[in-house]
């Protein structure tokens, strides 16, 4: 075997060993450098493995020797793949732009604790994305969720503590939920390999454990993913954290719960039970409307750049979800699509939010007001990934809302009603979008405003500005070029509805 | 002239031009302006440079991306109506930068650098709607247009400029993203998207289907102001003359009822929506929008608002010409496209040139302003005659086939609209002129003023003469429109 075959592996051992090491660095920026290795390691890791899987292959790999359905089997599809690149290029942006804004919002002594949880973060979630085992999707679950709430907590902001207590609880009630459900799969199957249930699900497919666990499973996971209306920790966890934890986290996060979702829904429960499909859509489809005009409004209504960033989310993860209820593939692909086109404007906004903080202290309007006028490219990068939020032409989130609004044409009547929110949500998206823009163009700015202004180091900005281009100029680029996400996606949801069991 | 450049990159030109006017900024104001300058006149003469061949019947068509979306392209193609709309935004685009220059310098506007890098911006989007080869690509450039002019039209960054710049945001953004986006993905679905002569939605759509679609686009491209959704035109009159010139009585008003009459042609076909008993409303939409805008220009009292109601009723002069939906009255829609746009930006333009000298924004202040500044006053009379459609201006061309159009299917309904629109255009435009050259003049803010710099003048005497060509030398446009035509009836 030579190094490529352990591939699969490696995306989750490289974060997770470098972890330790991050502590044992006593200097703040050792520690820093490390953590942006070991995710730009990942993020190598996850474009090699996405050059793998493009062709329609999946990379398996037996953890320790032991095959499937015995032991623990990692697989990388296209879906995965996906992933693995929102997960770890959100980290090593964020990492990379976010050097001043640690040192902005972290005592020095206390970073390498804190980019060691935050390798730890990673290191969960990419394992979640990667496995196979029902179970050991748990497990990363936890790795994942216990490291955030350490770097949610880790700011400055004494609300960051109970925002991060409310997650806590609500997460873990989340993550019993999907253990119960676990639970009670195995107890009918005897298996926890994922390929291994859809298959002997079918015998007992007719047994109430069995639809107990897909209600726990599902409605555990979409605790996690914040799907309305069980998203009340999240735009209080992504306002309060870390600036630079805001951006990592708001742009992956929720996204994978959602994939282990779809993943459970579509591969283990619709084709084993009578009806499932009907059960999923009419059971998210109301709910993700709400979520996308809920989201948007009290967005709209926001009066701190963080905030409305984080409202925003919730209706855009109803987009998400509302692709998946259409349970189509033309639904599934856009879905999977806007994840990565909402990851790329999310983690933009974020990165904003961040480079405002480091010369206003805080992300209130009344802080912010007049920013265009002193820095003129943070505000141009807002305008681009607004735009992208909003769905303009051009921009990667035009993409999504393209082929949200073809999967619904599809639908007939009831296309015409997710339509009608569609575009009134990105009406709403205007709205709070463009009262950015003129907030940062035409408001004066406040008298006196900065005062205990932190002093920025020349390469940190530069690193910043740099990152914030690239995100911005990625929004602009998927937006005219979306064929490889695009490619991936359509393989994605080809395999959900059937293609690969 | 020879093509010297391939057509696909002359929206580059602008956006080249942009780089040069950042970097002319920085040396001093005269190379900036050179630069916007230089600019304009490459762009024309690039477009100029393919009217012979597009004359001669050729056609050119590139596909610039193969797969922006599964199975849609980003395509452009330069046919006869594209071809027109690109030569009239590209040649007024230098008359205007020659007058920009006077405006923005007489009243000492701030922030000129980034007033000429979106107008080179909205220039390039509107190029790329002159030449979109597919309703995707229509849609990508129409919202560019948008966005590109908003800040040209909250130039002034003052209250009630950022209200009304909202208003015009708003309305245009809801109205593309409600109805128009829905329009384009439903095309899309439906077929391949792509303009061709015929149309190509005849036999894939039927009964109200047909109506539906039209409406979502009538009422969608927002841009071409038809009633109720014409409220942002009189909002953009904050912006500064100049933009009102070019952009709102000829780029991105034309980009509306240009992206109409290509759906219209290249999309459903003259003859099979001709054939529909859905789409019927679309003619009297646009009779009840000529009236009733006229009735309201009528009551304002203040020039550019005046202005703009004109606009809206001139505008869907076209729309209605298209909708009588026979082969001369779409020749005519073609000729009123062109024949507006030189009459309304000579309006604008004396309407600015006013302001600069006298400081004037109000009708009853205008009166005996003629004896003061008679270049100024006898362009403006020339463009107010065109609007009414009195010849010898361009805008007798286009109402004469307007109506000969009209008269080819009996619509009686159009017949009667034109007849009693042009009383009413009389009655808001003569008193004006009347009290201009016979009224006794009102003190204003400037007591002893002259003529406008010398820029604006020459820009606005060069549009005038044009209006009054247009009525001797409309030949080539006929001939360009009887093309599209012959391919598509």
């Amino acid at each position: 075997m030579n190094m490529i075959d352990h591939l699969p592996a490696l995306q989750v051992i490289v974060p997770l060993i470098s972890a330790p090491f991050c502590i044992l660095m006593r200097n703040h920026m050792l520690a820093w450098a490390v953590a942006v290795v070991a995710s730009g390691a990942a993020f190598s890791l996850a474009i090699l493995s996405m050059g793998f899987v493009s062709d329609g292959a999946t990379l398996t790999y037996a953890m320790g020797g032991w095959e499937a359905p015995y032991g623990i089997a990692l697989e990388i599809d296209a879906f995965s793949a996906l992933l693995t690149v929102i997960i770890s290029g959100a980290s090593l942006l964020a990492l990379l732009a976010g050097a001043a804004s640690a040192r902005q919002q972290l005592v020095d002594e206390k970073q390498p604790l804190f980019f060691s949880a935050w390798l730890l973060a990673l290191a969960g979630l990419l394992g979640i994305t990667i496995t196979a085992d029902a179970f050991n999707i748990f497990v990363f679950m936890e790795i994942s969720s216990l490291a955030s709430y350490v770097i949610i907590a880790a700011g400055p902001h004494r609300k960051a503590l109970g925002a991060v207590f409310k997650y806590l609880v609500m997460g873990t009630i989340g993550a019993t939920f999907y253990l119960i459900g676990v639970g009670l799969i195995y107890m009918m199957t005897g298996t926890l390999n994922l390929e291994d249930i859809a298959l002997r699900l079918n015998d007992v497919s007719d047994q109430r454990p069995i639809f107990v666990a897909a209600g726990f499973i599902t409605i555990g996971l979409a605790l996690k993913a914040a799907v309305f209306p069980l998203h009340v920790w999240m735009p209080n966890a992504y306002n309060y954290a870390p600036h630079i934890v805001s951006a990592f986290i708001a742009a992956c996060a929720t996204k994978v719960s959602l994939y282990v979702m779809m993943r459970f829904d579509f591969m283990v429960f619709q084709p084993n039970l009578v009806g499932h499909e009907f059960q999923f859509s009419y059971f998210f489809m109301p709910l993700a409307l709400i979520a996308i005009l809920s989201g948007a409004v009290v967005a709209a209504l926001s009066r701190d750049l963080k905030r409305l960033l984080a409202w925003s989310s919730v209706s855009q993860i109803g987009y998400i979800v509302l692709g998946a209820s259409l349970t189509t593939e033309a639904g599934l692909t856009s879905a999977i699509a806007h994840m990565f086109n909402h990851a790329l404007a999310k983690g933009g906004g974020f990165l904003i939010a961040m480079g405002a903080a480091l010369y206003y202290t805080t992300t209130r309007f009344s802080n912010l007001a007049g920013l265009g006028k002193e820095h003129p490219w943070i505000a141009a990068a807002f305008v681009v990934i607004g735009c992208s939020l909003i769905g303009v032409p051009g921009t990667a989130g035009f993409i999504s809302k393209w082929l949200l609004v073809s999967a619904a044409l599809e639908q007939g009547a009831l296309g015409v009603l997710i339509i009608s929110v569609v575009v009134l949500s990105s009406l709403l998206a205007v709205v709070y979008v463009w009262k950015v823009v003129e907030l940062f163009y035409f408001a004066p700015r406040p008298e006196g405003g900065s005062s205990d202004v932190m002093q920025v180091r020349k390469p940190e900005m530069l690193l910043y500005m740099l990152v914030l281009g690239l995100v911005a100029g990625a929004n602009i680029w998927f937006g005219i070029m979306p064929g490889e996400p695009l490619a991936l996606a359509g393989q994605a949801a080809q395999a959900l509805l059937g293609g690969s069991l | 002239m020879e093509p010297w450049i391939p057509f696909q990159y002359i929206p580059l030109i602008p956006l080249v031009g942009v780089v040069a006017i950042l970097l002319g900024a920085r040396v001093n104001d005269n190379v900036r302006e050179a630069a916007t300058l230089i600019t304009a006149l490459m762009t024309a003469l690039a477009v100029w440079g393919f009217a012979p061949a597009v004359m001669e019947g050729q056609r050119f068509s590139v596909t610039l991306l193969d797969e922006v979306l599964p199975g849609i392209p980003l395509a452009l193609q330069l046919e006869p109506l594209g071809a027109m709309f690109a030569i009239l935004a590209g040649s007024l685009w230098v008359v205007n930068s020659v007058y920009s220059i006077g405006y923005m310098r007489g009243n000492k506007e701030k922030n000129q650098t980034r007033f000429y890098v979106f107008f080179a911006v909205s220039i390039a989007a509107a190029l790329g709607i002159a030449f979109a080869g597919n309703a995707f690509t229509l849609f990508l450039f129409y919202e560019c247009l948008t966005l590109s002019t908003y800040p040209l039209v909250s130039h002034k960054g003052d209250e009630k400029t950022i209200k009304s710049a909202r208003i015009y945001l708003g309305v245009l953004i809801s109205t593309s993203i409600c109805l128009f986006l829905p329009a384009v993905i439903w095309v899309h679905s439906v077929s391949d998207g792509a303009f061709a002569a015929g149309g190509i939605l005849s036999g894939v759509l039927s009964g109200p289907e047909v109506g539906l679609l039209l409406g979502l686009f009538v009422f969608g491209i927002g841009k071409a102001a038809v009633m109720p959704v014409h409220r942002w035109l009189p909002a953009a009159m904050v912006a500064p003359t100049p933009v009102s010139a070019l952009l709102h009585a000829v780029a991105v008003v034309k980009a509306g009822v240009f992206s109409i009459t290509k759906v219209v042609i290249y999309l459903f076909g003259v003859d099979f929506l001709f054939a529909q008993s859905t789409v019927g409303w679309m003619l009297y939409i646009a009779a009840f929008t000529i009236i009733v805008s006229s009735l309201v220009a009528i009551q304002q009292t203040n020039l550019k608002r005046m202005l703009a109601y004109s606009t809206i009723g001139q505008l869907s002069y076209v729309v209605l010409a298209v909708s009588v939906l026979t082969p001369l009255a779409e020749v005519g829609a073609t000729l009123h496209m062109v024949a507006h746009a030189f009459g309304k930006i000579t309006l604008f333009f004396a309407a600015g040139a006013i302001y600069v000298a006298a400081k004037k924004t109000e009708l009853y202040q205008l009166a005996g302003i003629g004896r003061r500044m008679p270049w100024t006053a006898a362009a403006f009379t020339i463009g107010a005659i065109s609007m009414i459609g009195v010849p010898p201006t361009g805008g007798f061309v286009s109402k004469w086939y307007i109506l000969a159009g009209a008269f080819q299917s009996d619509n009686f309904v159009a017949i009667a609209t034109l007849i009693v629109s042009t009383g009413l255009t009389a009655t808001y435009f003569l008193p004006v002129v009347y009290s201009m050259w016979f009224g006794k003049e009102i003190e204003g803010p400037v007591a002893n003023h002259g003529e406008a710099p010398m820029a604006m003048v020459i820009a606005l005497t060069t549009t005038a003469a044009l209006t009054l060509l247009f009525f001797f030398l409309h030949g080539p446009v006929k001939v360009m429109e009887q093309q599209v035509l012959l391919g598509a009836l």
